[in-house]
């Protein structure tokens, strides 16, 4: 297939269910990896407008100037396979079935800001990912000798968040540090370190093949290209290539969710935000368009609540896991996700005290910015969009109204 | 000589236990949250509460709260807080 035939770019070629694409396959089917520009591939980066897949949407080509840059020894890329977020399953399909798409991207990067080591540092849940990429590293025989470093990363919510990640590296604490600094300033061994989500370098692949004109052949001018996303809820788990500014609707579309059964959608993950159902259908998958309705596109992560689920329950759900995936280092973090876990809990139950709601709505502002990482700030913000769009059922849980949804049992973790 | 840019309060939030001395000795700065954790007023330290805020540096006893340079710059890298002078 041709990839210039958006949206399937980083999807294209042989089926998922065949698994890896072999060495061979890959390059007779994109050509070799062209290397030897250097640092010349920045500016077509900037160019390009890709941003980074990992959650933040940090801009990939300014990021790589940063690293290139720095001063002090040698860079070091960290390919970032941890995927620790429970909804979203992206990066794991890219890894087991495009794995030469990120060793090429990664040799890219090391290329072009002077690293001579790269870590590929996967999820130690996502075994089939770390196999794929083992076996992809022998196809490459002694060219990837002595470069690559293949880590596992552990199951923790924050383990793939980069200050963690480069710290899980060096010391084995897979927690995040104080910044600054800041990985690109000072990461792994005090190296300068380019931190860079999978899918986001398997992107690099195709834009150093095709330039960046051909990326923004795909999605809207401020948004450009396609991506990866995984949908949930009302069917099974499935990764799709979208092309930004398509509705979520359209996507929903493709795997079977219907707009009546749909009550919400969470966009984003549990560190993005709950879209009301009808609304949802007519936004764009595009980070702006998102940000206005209150979610974001993080690591691209569509969930769907069907009609019959009670919004407080999921989100004591998601709540009590944030809690429990705190690395346990800053106090807001510690207490503040844990009693805002509770008294949620307790609303979902319909074992509401008094003043509950009003206290959530207080810890939601205490709580936000103060960690030494941003996954207060992740919770806090998820539970402010769960409670404007199901604010009527906070408010029944509240009164003691009793819901018509199915409940909520408290779960462990 | 330029004038100094004004220093601005820090806190390490990995460091820093909940003592609340800083919240105790600078009221006007520093606020407790319901777990007893400090909160910040955002912004330089107006100059005369200056002596105040290195006494609540001075106080805590994990060594979390920092007074530093007010950031000039957007992502000056590196930024390492500047100490003021102390006021004895």
């Amino acid at each position: 297939m041709n990839p210039a035939a958006a949206p399937a770019r980083l999807l294209a070629g042989p089926a998922l269910a065949a698994g890896a694409e072999p060495l061979a396959d890959h390059r007779a089917r994109l050509g070799p990896l062209p290397t030897g520009h250097g640092e010349a591939l920045i500016p077509v980066l900037e160019a390009s407008g890709l941003a980074g897949r990992g959650g933040a949407g940090f801009p990939v080509g300014r990021k790589w100037r940063t690293v290139a840059q720095a001063a002090g020894d040698w860079p070091v890329v960290l390919v970032n396979g941890a995927e620790g977020e429970p909804l979203s399953a992206k990066d794991r399909a890219l890894m087991v079935t495009r794995p030469h798409l990120v060793l090429d991207g990664a040799l890219l990067a090391a290329e072009a800001v002077g690293a001579d080591q790269i870590v590929l540092y996967v999820g130690e849940a996502h075994g089939a990912a770390r196999a794929a990429l083992g076996r992809a590293l022998l196809q490459r025989g002694h060219a990837a000798e002595g470069r690559f470093r293949l880590v596992a990363a552990p199951p923790r919510y924050v383990a793939g968040e980069e200050s963690a990640a480069v710290h899980y590296i060096d010391a084995g604490d897979a927690r995040p540090t104080t910044v600054p600094p800041r990985p690109f300033e000072r990461g792994i061994g005090g190296r300068p370190t380019l931190v860079q989500n999978v899918e986001s370098l398997a992107h690099v692949a195709l834009v150093a093949r095709y330039g960046d004109g051909w990326y923004r052949e795909a999605g809207s001018h401020a948004a450009p290209g396609t991506a990866l996303v995984t949908t949930s809820g009302t069917g099974p788990t499935m990764v799709q290539e979208i092309e930004f500014g398509e509705t979520i609707g359209a996507v929903a579309q493709r795997v079977g969710a219907q707009a009546v059964a749909v009550q919400a959608v969470l966009v984003g993950g549990y560190f993005g935000g709950w879209l009301e159902g009808t609304a949802a259908w007519s936004t764009a998958l595009e980070p702006d368009a998102l940000r206005q309705a209150g979610a974001g596109f993080g690591c691209g992560v569509i969930s769907f609540l069907d009609q019959a689920t009670c919004g407080v329950g999921a989100t004591a759900r998601v709540m009590n896991y944030m809690a429990g995936q705190s690395a346990a280092q800053c106090g807001p973090c510690v207490f503040g996700l844990r009693a805002i876990a509770d008294a949620t809990s307790r609303l979902a139950r319909g074992a509401a005290r008094p003043d509950d709601l009003a206290h959530l709505e207080r810890w939601t502002g205490q709580v936000r910015g103060r960690g030494a990482c941003r996954h207060p700030d992740g919770a806090v913000n998820h539970l402010a969009s769960a409670m404007r769009v199901f604010e009527d059922e906070f408010r029944r849980h509240q009164a003691g109204r009793g819901c018509a949804r199915h409940g909520y049992e408290a779960r462990a973790s | 000589m330029s004038q100094p840019a004004g220093f601005q309060l820090t806190v390490d939030r990995i460091r820093c236990d909940g003592s609340g001395l800083c919240a105790e000795l600078l009221p006007e700065l520093i606020a407790l949250d319901d777990w007893g954790y400090p909160m910040l007023t955002p912004g330089p330290v107006p100059a005369y509460l200056g002596g105040l805020a290195d006494r609540a540096v001075e106080a805590c006893p994990v060594l979390a709260l920092r007074l530093g340079a007010a950031p000039a710059g957007v992502g000056a890298p590196g930024t390492r807080a500047r100490q003021p002078v102390k006021a004895r």
